[in-house]
């Protein structure tokens, strides 16, 4: 039996209290399965980034739990808290995601190095990354010698990067233009397909296509589900 | 209508015989505007007859007789690809007449409808995305490969950029669709009037539908204002 790799179970977020109280997610319950593919859609302040920071253990529900491999969220220390953001979380937004001083193999294998791997390792890991993605040449690149496409792809072999199997991505096409937003998606697609699971947030129906669902939420509250034909 | 127009594109590359100039077609176009080759023959009699076509030689082997361009016919293919394609009139769309007359049926959840309406363009738009990828799959030419310019005189090949325009084209239809949805439903939480979830109860009650047409006083927010202004951004 298969275990979800990530699972919201009635979640929900309240910020503020008495007059002011936001219900910013309503008993909110998803799961994304290895090799499964989750779009969140939905206007803005529907609850999108709640979800996302929830679900990325940078937040915690203030009632129902978010288990992440099998590990709920609601039961950490802080420090294993971030040791699991750290493990097993990675993210992808809408830009600003390398760090412009570090190549892309070192932008890569920095999750790895933080979490006291050896730099030969997080280079090897970094380098073979790369190569699941067709992308070996920008091993040695920085930053500001990428596209942007091509900075988003490493964006997305970092987030996946070591054994971590859960992305969480925030519009990660940006501003980039459709077809080289169109490459994005295809390599999250792939990492997917390849046994990761992705968490997509985004206003584009176009990009929600990519997803095997797509959840629609509302004032906090999912109010529809599209599942791929 | 674009067919006759599409055969005299296809035959500027030079002669070609019917059956060919239907497998071109088909193949420069993904295969999305099925032709039966006797649409063909009937399409190709009406420009000889207007004097866009002739008869290049006679026939060969089989039987099939090659078309060519005349000067006029090659004038109006010059003429096609130099004008925009009229997209003024607007199709009649069942869904556009359903939901507009959703939004001005009292007892009808139209947000009911637009949101049914919009899981099924969703799913639509994913299977069709799936459809892209399988285009795109290792080892098929994707969007890199230069157009190549039809050769009537080889064998037809799968041409993946036009399949890709064709696919694409559909993808942004259905976003599109989708959109126009996602607004629709923010200008019903706009209106005044009954609210949208109390359908069935409201009784025969025709004057108190909300006003449908732009006429009606102006809601509270501007069009493009997000649903409960007074709502925290979180």
């Amino acid at each position: 039996m298969t275990e979800p790799i990530l699972q919201l179970v009635d979640c929900t977020r309240v910020h503020g209290h008495g007059e002011t109280v936001v219900r910013a997610l309503d008993g909110v319950s998803v799961q994304v399965m290895p090799g499964e593919l989750v779009a969140v859609m939905g206007p803005s302040g529907s609850g999108k980034s709640t979800l996302l920071n929830l679900a990325g253990a940078l937040d915690l529900p203030t009632s129902g739990h978010v288990v992440i491999e099998n590990q709920s969220t609601s039961t950490l220390r802080p420090d294993e808290l971030a040791a699991l953001r750290r493990r097993r979380v990675g993210v992808v937004f809408q830009d600003l995601n390398l760090i412009p001083s570090l190549t892309a193999a070192e932008n890569i294998g920095l999750p790895l190095e933080l979490d006291g791997r050896r730099v030969s390792e997080a280079r090897r890991a970094a380098v073979g990354a790369l190569h699941e993605l067709g992308l070996d040449e920008l091993a040695d690149r920085y930053p500001d010698q990428m596209s942007g496409g091509q900075q988003q792809r490493v964006a997305i072999a970092r987030a996946l990067v070591g054994e971590r199997r859960l992305v969480l991505a925030d519009e990660p096409t940006g501003a980039l233009d459709s077809v080289t937003g169109d490459g994005v998606l295809a390599v999250l697609r792939a990492r997917c397909d390849a046994g990761a699971a992705g968490l997509l947030v985004t206003h584009e129906a176009r990009h929600a296509g990519w997803a095997d669902r797509v959840i629609y939420l509302r004032d906090g509250k999912v109010v529809d589900e599209a599942v791929a034909r | 209508m674009s067919v006759p127009l599409s055969l005299l594109a296809l035959l500027s590359q030079g002669p070609a015989y019917g059956a060919r100039i239907k497998a071109e077609f088909e193949a420069h176009t993904g295969r999305a505007f099925p032709l039966n080759v006797g649409q063909v023959y009937t399409t190709l009699a009406r420009l000889e007859r207007d004097g866009l076509v002739v008869p290049d030689g006679g026939p060969d082997d089989e039987g099939r007789i090659p078309y060519r361009l005349t000067d006029a016919g090659a004038q109006q293919v010059s003429t096609w690809w130099e004008s925009p394609v009229d997209r003024s009139e607007p199709a009649r769309d069942e869904l556009v007449m359903k939901l507009a007359l959703a939004v001005a049926t009292p007892r009808v959840d139209a947000r009911a409808v637009i949101q049914r309406q919009r899981a099924a363009a969703m799913s639509h738009l994913q299977g069709l995305t799936r459809a892209k990828l399988a285009l795109a799959a290792p080892g098929q030419p994707h969007l890199s490969q230069p157009p190549q310019p039809p050769k009537p005189a080889s064998i037809p090949t799968p041409t993946s950029l036009s399949d890709e325009v064709v696919l694409e084209h559909r993808l942004y239809a259905v976003e599109a669709e989708l959109r126009w949805l996602d607004h629709v439903e923010g200008l019903l939480a706009h209106r005044p009037g009954p609210a949208p979830a109390a359908p069935a109860s409201a009784g025969p009650a025709p004057a108190v539908a909300p006003p449908p047409g732009p006429a009606s006083p102006a809601p509270a927010s501007p069009h493009f204002a997000r649903p409960a202004p007074s709502d925290t951004t979180h």
